[in-house]
């Protein structure tokens, strides 16, 4: 069932329509300065909210942003290790992430976290940046460092089939 | 055309509610305070991260708004969310929320008709490693997660 757009304002509105409302904005729209202003307000927006990469993308923005090469032992360690608090990385992921774990709290199963075991994993952007605040926050009180980040992800990229 | 859906909302879980209500206490389903509610696919896909979807209908609006301010420190984690989907689930919970009095600590397992449905269970089988917490509503309800508790779903493990 299509729902109806009570003006084409609208449905550039709705996600969905944006995409579609670019490419006729830009084709049927005269005014190249109105193409340009609707493609800003329209597509910038969107690549905001559905952000996709590869855990290997990944990594090297984290890399970057620390300013320092990924030590993936440090990851092991940092992923193994409890800092301070009840829980570790490992404690619900596992200590080899490579398998199912189990949320410590309430016994539900976890998919593997090691992308070469679960292809999703670090795939959409605002999904990692949520579980990466919460848990850093459960794990270590605080968010995770670039640097951390990137070594985890770094030994999580080792773990191989 | 959201009457129109609504209407066949209530007309589908009315005829749900008759076939599956044969052979099982009357009770079953009042507390939920009302019929099933399909749930909001947002709130299934990130309560359920955690822990089953619990039938909005098990706490009252009040506690619901509770949990919701509180996602930051939920239970001992970190549950939060981005503003839009808390206010978008927040308006859903708001909505179907039960009808009863708010449980301690805003927690449905200490709600008195939780207690009251599970006084047959020992403590001994809560604490199996295959049940390990009452929060843990999918180790018995096979069909927890569909917000299905009828009793002829029940199979306690060992």
């Amino acid at each position: 069932m299509m729902p109806t757009f009570p003006s084409s304002l609208h449905r550039l509105r709705l996600i969905t329509g944006r995409i579609a409302g670019c490419i006729t904005a830009s084709l049927t729209t005269p005014h190249t300065g109105l193409v340009a202003s609707l493609v800003t307000a329209c597509c910038l927006p969107l690549a905001a909210h559905a952000q996709t990469g590869t855990p290997a993308q990944l990594l090297a923005t984290y890399s970057q942003q620390a300013g320092t090469r990924p030590d993936a032992s440090k990851g092991q360690q940092f992923f193994t290790s409890k800092h301070g608090r009840e829980w570790a990385c490992a404690s619900c992921h596992g200590t080899k992430p490579t398998g199912e774990g189990q949320h410590a709290a309430t016994g539900r199963s976890i998919r593997p976290l090691a992308p070469a075991f679960n292809p999703e994993r670090f795939t959409d952007t605002a999904k990692t940046e949520k579980w990466f605040r919460r848990n850093c926050n459960d794990v270590v009180g605080r968010e995770c460092t670039p640097a951390e980040r990137a070594d985890v992800l770094a030994w999580l990229l080792t773990l191989k089939p | 055309m959201p009457i129109t859906l609504r209407t066949l909302n209530l007309a589908a879980a009315g005829l749900l509610l008759a076939l599956t209500s044969f052979g099982a206490h009357a009770d079953d389903d009042e507390h939920e305070g009302r019929a099933r509610v399909p749930l909001l696919p947002k709130y299934q896909q990130e309560c359920s991260a955690c822990h089953v979807a619990y039938p909005p209908g098990m706490l009252p609006a009040a506690s619901w708004q509770r949990l919701m301010n509180g996602l930051p420190k939920h239970f001992g984690t970190d549950a939060s969310l981005d503003a839009a989907t808390t206010k978008t689930l927040s308006t859903w919970l708001a909505a179907n929320a039960g009808s009863r009095s708010a449980p301690p600590q805003d927690r449905i397992t200490q709600s008195s008709w939780f207690l009251h449905e599970h006084d047959e269970v020992s403590t001994r089988t809560w604490q199996r490693a295959s049940i390990k917490s009452p929060a843990n509503c999918a180790a018995c309800h096979t069909r927890a997660d569909q917000g299905d508790f009828n009793e002829r779903f029940i199979r306690i493990p060992r």
